[in-house]
């Protein structure tokens, strides 16, 4: 019964952030801020899906051993998940900034100011 | 009827993977297609080890590591694309 | 050295099925992971291969890392994205920080702490230690690292340096 509970709880916070991300991927206005929404919300939201995961092989853990693969596994994809997502994101960002994307309605930008210094990256 | 649950999650996973084709379609440069693929990853990697605990067998969770890996290097080299370097 | 056992733990936890790992995948573990040293070695021929990274010390530094500041600036984080997608209140902007750490593992920790936590982004580094930060709420045009990310860069320092 705690393990229902707690499985549920976990899939309904994942599924309202992951929701978010999607959401703010229609409105926002620009890559930049798309891409906070998209690579946040999406992480956090699967390192709920991955403790709903922990947690329902915790409690058939004591009959197979194919749940402490799982347990294990897990672990693995949510660290390979978090290195990707940030360092995707970093890549992306500097592409569509070197590529001459600016950001919509920046207040500030010192990229740009910069580079119009005259000074290379 | 914890199985019930997770394949409830497992399609509105699967609802959210479509609405991003929206973007991943109409979106104004490369760049905002780009971000929608990541997040689509994304989702496909959560609904892969949502599927894994509903159908009862771990290899998917594997199946689940390479595609996260794979599509990471995929994100990388249209991120080069854009930058003009490929 | 951290890249050989880094490599021989990953191949062992994914042939585990549960129960003892037979001898014969222990030994091609060893066999793949001295490749991939090898091949390391191959492409950076003057990166030195320390036994810093061995440090247990460095480890438990690392996990204490992860699961407080690190979980706590993460959960901050999206609830204030979350904030900000629902109301649509947005004031972005890119704005410069200089914490001058010198070694290239440090910068990229605190370069994804950043991308993880509250409403910034990095979007480029200098050959100097600078970087670019794409700020989603811009409350000051020359902030200071607190306002930015608190205490990561004293954790990168101590973590990786």
């Amino acid at each position: 019964m705690i393990v229902f509970l707690l499985v549920t709880l976990a899939l309904i916070v994942s599924l309202f952030f992951n929701t978010l991300g999607a959401v703010s991927l229609y409105r926002f206005p620009d890559v930049y801020t798309r891409l906070h929404g998209a690579t946040k919300c999406t992480t956090f939201g699967t390192i709920f899906i991955v403790a709903a995961v922990l947690v329902y092989s915790i409690g058939r853990m004591g009959g197979e051993p194919r749940f402490r693969v799982l347990f294990v596994h897990s672990i693995f994809a949510l660290m390979v998940l978090l290195i990707t997502n940030a360092t995707g994101a970093h890549a992306l960002a500097r592409a569509s900034h070197r590529s001459g994307l600016l950001p919509v309605g920046a207040v500030v930008d010192r990229l740009e100011e910069r580079r119009n210094g005259g000074e290379a990256l | 009827m914890t199985i019930h649950v997770i394949w409830f999650a497992a399609a509105l996973m699967g609802v959210l993977a479509f609405s991003v084709l929206g973007r991943l379609i109409s979106g104004p440069t490369v760049a905002d297609r780009a971000v929608a693929l990541d997040t689509l990853n994304t989702y496909v990697l959560g609904l892969m080890l949502l599927l894994a605990v509903a159908c009862d067998s771990v290899v998917m969770v594997d199946v689940g590591i390479v595609y996260a890996s794979l599509s990471f290097v995929g994100t990388m080299f249209i991120a080069r694309h854009i930058e003009g370097e490929v | 050295m951290f890249i050989f056992v880094a490599s021989l733990l990953t191949y062992l936890l994914l042939v585990w099925s549960g129960d003892a790992i037979p001898l014969g995948e222990v030994l091609i573990g060893l066999l793949l992971a001295g490749v991939v040293t090898l091949a390391f070695k191959a492409w950076h021929p003057d990166r030195q291969l320390s036994r810093r990274g061995l440090d247990p010390r460095r480890w438990v530094n690392f996990v204490v890392y992860l699961f407080g500041p690190f979980a706590a600036g993460l959960a901050k984080a999206n609830i204030d994205v979350a904030i900000r997608v629902i109301t649509g209140k947005i004031r972005p902007g890119i704005v410069k920080v200089s914490p001058g750490l010198k070694s290239d593992l440090a910068r990229t920790v605190l370069a994804n702490s950043i991308t993880l936590t509250p409403g910034t982004l990095t979007v480029d580094i200098d050959d100097a230690g600078g970087y670019y930060i794409h700020w989603l709420y811009v409350e000051d045009e020359d902030p200071s690292e607190e306002q930015l990310y608190g205490s990561f860069a004293k954790w990168a320092r101590r973590l990786a340096e």
